[in-house]
Order: structure tokens, then C-alpha cells, then sequence
């Protein structure tokens, strides 16, 4: 039934710092690994040694240039920063890609909100993928069927597998832990405490989706410090003592 | 957004059946004594293209053999309702065809069913389209309304050539008719082009969040070469050449066929000038399909600019 759940009993989603993040695409080539032997078909490439390599992947790293706005007031404007910024499915509490599947292949499970793919049913209308905004789903070149991020279905229940790699692959791999899985329903929860601490928030909220998946912003950085630190000071500590009256001697010599 | 031919040819083709069948339905109304050959061919072109256009629609999928999986999900998917629409039609108005054709019982409230059901399969088929946010070009409530107009000036022209071709002449009042037909369908699309917001709902700043901080634009895309998003959502070709089809799109589906007709009022031989203007209006109808597709952007892109 490809209709969403009036609600769900908790919402499993990911937390991505965008201040951490350091876009060394390790996530993406987790996430590659895992689910290319995990739910599903496997994630296939076409002509991947070739001159136009393509592929079906769940998760993907854009880099962004961010040119803040002059404050009013503000001596200068801050110089632009470079922003990465990953992107996979947002597990939507109002999908628009489950309600327009025509075969009930795509759906939202009701006890965790994880937006899923039936592959056996998906006819490969790529309708849903027209319907999502994020481009969260790609059809699979090889299988003819929509990929998507499962959350790693496989591996948050898995009890086949140690407890602390019981989390999404992306979120186990990253080296900088600038991705964090958990219960966004739970505002106890480290992810809800993460979004209410730095001002999480959604993407493209006007498409009225209401993403599960939270963003942390950047940190401003500090660019209007009174004076500017003098580095080459820190590296000639002052001498004290002994070595600061022979200094100070052979100073006044010299 | 990618302009599949498949899905082209389809709603262009069904449209135009199905927009026969609905004018069809009401046929008992003035002639319940028409002939064997009359319906045959009838009902017979208005069947042949709905359902060419039906199989054609399967062509784009990635498994055609799961089709009939999409008559299951009615009650959420416009797509779905397409298809049961589609079929619902089809059954509702054989029955209705067979009953006249060989048992000489036309009854009339199957027909009328018949009209209203085709009209419901072509408004699913625009909204469809219509229903998607994330493009905001179709996302309009005119979006199935232009489907509806062009799917009834097409059965219309259908209609009247036939009528040439069974009686001689297709005769003022149908041919003003399909000419004002011709009219609402083109001044509605004109409305939809004129009325279209060029700008997007969502942009880089808002995609990525980053607006809040400043001008956000992308540095490095995440892949080399062009993916799955950017070959669907991320089409270019032809967007240079909109205008120019725009206006052959209006020429040949809407100017000439009304030109032809009058040309057979002025002149005769009705069903060759006919016959013309329904090639010229599907020809014109597949430039204005191309271009429904080929023009529509897509929210995803706001994360390649």
C-alpha cells in the first residue's frame, strides 16, 4: 500500500554536521560496499572503466562555495567558505515518492519511518524519482529497478553483527563523525539533542516533504576577532630564569 | 525532464482516442440506426489508438512484465488510477460497442458511462504530471485541464474527418464546432505557458540549507560524468530551440487543422483536407508534448548549479 502512515512510532533518520564534514567521500564508498551485497540488487556501474562511467549510488557528496552576506556593521565582508555537504535520502515523514509508486512497491514502514523499495514489485517507472525533490532514488542501470538509501535495514537490526556496527555504514565509516544515526521522534534521543543544541534543520522546506533527516549548520567562523593573532609569536616562546637573563645579556651585548 | 518517446507517443495517441470514445458515447443520441461499417471504424480507431498508446506507455518501463502491479495502488497513485481508468474504459465502452455492433441494442447510459469514464482517464493521465511539486511547471491544476481540451479537440477532429468520409461532407456545425474546440484547447495551453512561474520554488540556498549564511553555489559536483538524475531530471537539449517549437507546435496543432477546415468548407473533397488536418494535429500535439517534457525543470537541480 503505497498510502503513508498517519504517523510512525519513531523516526530513524541521520544527522549530518555540516560543520565536521570534511568530504572525503568515505561514506559514499561505504555505502557502496554495503549495500551492493546487502538489501536488494546489487548497486551496479556501466562502463565503469570507460569514458563516461555511471552508476547507481545512495549517497552522494556535493561541494558547495558559500560567499556569506555583508553583516551591517561588520568591519568586512568574511571571505567564502567551502562547504561539503552529503546527501541521501531524508526518509520524509510526507514521501511524495511512496504516494505516487503506482505498484506498492515503495512504502513507509510504519514502526520506524524507513522509506523502503520493494524490488520484486517495482516496475521501474521511475515515477518516484521524478516525484522526489532531493533526488534521493536511481534507478538501477543493470537491474531496471529504484535504489534508495534503506537506512542499512540489514545492519540496524542485525544481530549477526557486533552491537556498535548496528548503524547505518555511512554513519559507522566516517572518519571525522560528522554523521550520526538515531530516533528523531525521541527528543531524548542524541540526535534530537544535537538538532535542539545547533539549530538543525531541513532542506527545501518549501517542498512541504517534512524530511526526517536533520543538517547541522557550519559554525560561523571567527573572522572579526579585535586583533589578528600573531602565530610567529608562539613559535619564540619567552625565555624565563636563567635563560632569560642570559638572554636579555647577550641582547643588550650583542 | 527527459522527453521518453514512449510516454510521448502515448499520451498524444491515447488523448486523442479517448477524446473519440467520450464524443462516441453520446452517438446513440443521433443515430441509434447507424451501420455495421459506421461503428466498426468508429470505435475501431478510437480503441486502436487509446490502446497503441497504452502499450507504448509500457516501453519505458524497466519491467514491462510487472505492468499489471500497477492497477493495484488506486487509492493513492494518480498513475495507478490511470491505468484502471484506462482499462475500466476500455471494457465499459466494448461492452458498449459490441452490444451496438452485433446486437443491434445501443444503450445509451453504457455510453454515456463510456464518456465519463474516458474523460477521468484523461484527466489521470495529466495530473500524473500535475501532482509532481518538485516540477514546478507542471504543478498546476490547468496542467489536466490542457490534457482534457487537447484529448476532445483531437476526438473532435477524429470525428469530423470520419464523418466526411462516411457522408461526404463534415458540415458547418460540426465543423465549427471542432474548430471552436481547437480554439479553448490552444488558448488554455497559451494561458498554461503565459501563467508558468520561471522562478524556482527551491534553490541552491534553500536545497542545501546554506542560504541562510550567503550566496551558496557548487564547487565541485559529486560525480564525474552525467548520472541517472542528470540524464532524467537535468534535460538541456532543445530548451535553445523552445520558442521555435512552440510556434510549430501552434501551427501544426491548432492553426493549420482549423485552416484545413475551412479549406474543406471552401472547397470540398472534405475528407483529404480532413484527413490532413488530423496528421498536422497529431504532428503538431507530439511538438507540444516534447516540449511539455523538454521544458520542465526540476527541483533535484538545484543541487548541480
Amino acid at each position: 500500500m503505497t498510502s503513508l502512515p498517519q504517523s510512525t512510532d519513531r523516526k530513524l533518520g541521520l544527522v549530518i554536521d555540516l560543520d565536521i564534514c570534511v568530504g572525503c567521500h568515505a561514506c559514499v564508498v561505504a555505502c557502496k560496499e554495503w549495500n551492493t551485497g546487502g538489501y536488494g540488487a546489487p548497486l551496479s556501474d556501466q562502463d565503469a572503466y570507460g569514458d563516461e562511467p555511471v552508476g547507481s549510488w545512495l549517497n552522494r557528496v556535493h561541494t558547495f562555495e558559500v560567499t556569506p552576506r555583508a553583516e551591517p556593521g561588520a568591519k568586512a565582508v568574511a571571505p567564502a567558505r567551502v562547504v561539503h555537504f552529503p546527501k541521501s535520502c531524508l526518509h520524509c515523514e510526507d514521501a511524495p515518492c511512496v504516494t505516487v509508486c503506482p505498484t506498492g512497491a515503495s512504502f513507509k514502514r510504519s514502526d520506524d519511518g524507513i522509506v523502503l523499495v520493494n524490488e520484486d514489485w517495482c516496475i521501474g517507472c521511475g515515477l518516484c524519482a521524478w516525484a522526489c525533490p532531493y533526488g534521493a532514488r536511481e534507478m538501477d542501470g543493470a537491474e531496471k529497478v529504484m535504489k534508495k538509501c534503506t537506512l542499512c535495514v540489514d545492519r540496524i537490526y542485525n544481530e549477526n553483527i557486533p552491537e556498535e556496527d548496528r548503524v547505518p555504514s555511512c554513519v559507522r565509516t566516517c572518519p571525522a563523525k560528522a554523521r550520526h544515526f538515531g530516533d528523531l521522534a525521541d527528543p531524548d534521543s542524541d540526535v534530537s539533542q544535537m538538532v535542539a543544541e545547533r539549530g538543525g534543520y531541513d532542506l527545501m522546506p518549501e517542498q512541504g516533504t517534512k524530511p526526517v533527516n536533520k543538517y547541522l549548520p557550519p559554525r560561523p567562523k571567527q573572522d572579526d576577532l579585535a586583533e589578528p593573532i600573531n602565530l610567529a609569536a608562539l613559535a619564540e616562546p619567552k625565555a624565563t630564569g636563567f635563560l632569560g637573563w642570559l638572554d636579555d645579556a647577550l641582547t643588550r651585548i650583542g | 525532464m527527459h522527453p521518453a518517446n514512449s510516454v510521448i507517443f502515448f499520451t498524444v495517441f491515447s488523448g486523442a482516442g479517448f477524446g473519440l470514445l467520450f464524443l462516441l458515447g453520446f452517438a446513440t443520441m443521433a443515430d441509434e440506426n447507424a451501420s455495421f461499417l459506421f461503428l466498426f471504424v468508429h470505435f475501431g480507431i478510437a480503441f486502436a489508438m487509446a490502446v497503441a498508446g497504452l502499450i507504448s506507455s509500457t516501453f519505458h518501463l524497466g519491467h514491462p512484465e510487472r505492468a499489471w502491479r500497477a492497477l493495484t495502488q488506486w487509492r493513492s497513485s494518480w498513475l495507478s488510477r490511470e491505468g484502471v481508468l484506462a482499462i475500466l474504459t476500455l471494457l465499459c465502452g466494448g461492452a458498449y460497442a459490441l452490444l451496438w455492433m452485433f446486437f443491434f441494442n445501443p444503450i445509451a447510459p453504457l455510453g454515456w458511462l463510456t464518456a465519463v469514464l474516458a474523460l477521468l482517464t484523461v484527466w489521470a493521465t495529466g495530473m500524473i504530471y500535475a501532482q509532481i511539486k518538485a516540477v514546478r511547471l507542471w504543478y498546476r491544476l490547468l496542467t489536466p485541464v490542457c490534457y482534457l481540451l487537447f484529448s476532445l479537440a483531437g476526438g473532435m477532429l477524429l470525428f469530423l474527418m470520419l464523418h466526411a468520409a462516411f457522408f461526404g461532407e463534415a458540415g458547418p456545425f460540426l465543423s465549427s464546432v471542432a474548430m471552436v474546440m481547437l480554439l479553448i484547447a490552444w488558448a488554455a495551453k497559451w494561458w498554461w505557458w503565459r501563467t508558468r512561474g520561471d522562478a524556482p520554488l527551491s534553490t541552491p540556498g534553500t536545497a542545501t540549507g546554506l542560504g541562510a549564511i550567503g550566496k551558496t553555489r557548487l564547487l565541485e559536483a559529486p560525480h564525474t560524468s552525467d548520472n541517472y538524475l542528470m540524464k532524467e531530471m537535468g534535460f538541456q537539449i532543445g530548451r535553445k530551440h523552445a520558442d521555435k517549437l512552440r510556434l510549430l507546435a501552434i501551427g501544426l496543432g491548432g492553426v493549420a487543422p482549423v485552416v484545413l477546415i475551412l479549406m474543406a468548407r471552401a472547397f470540398g473533397g472534405d475528407v483529404v483536407w480532413l484527413l490532413l488536418a488530423v496528421i498536422v494535429h497529431l504532428l503538431g500535439m507530439l511538438a507540444e508534448r516534447w516540449l511539455f517534457f523538454a521544458e520542465a525543470k526540476h527541483a533535484v537541480m538545484a543541487f548541480y548549479r
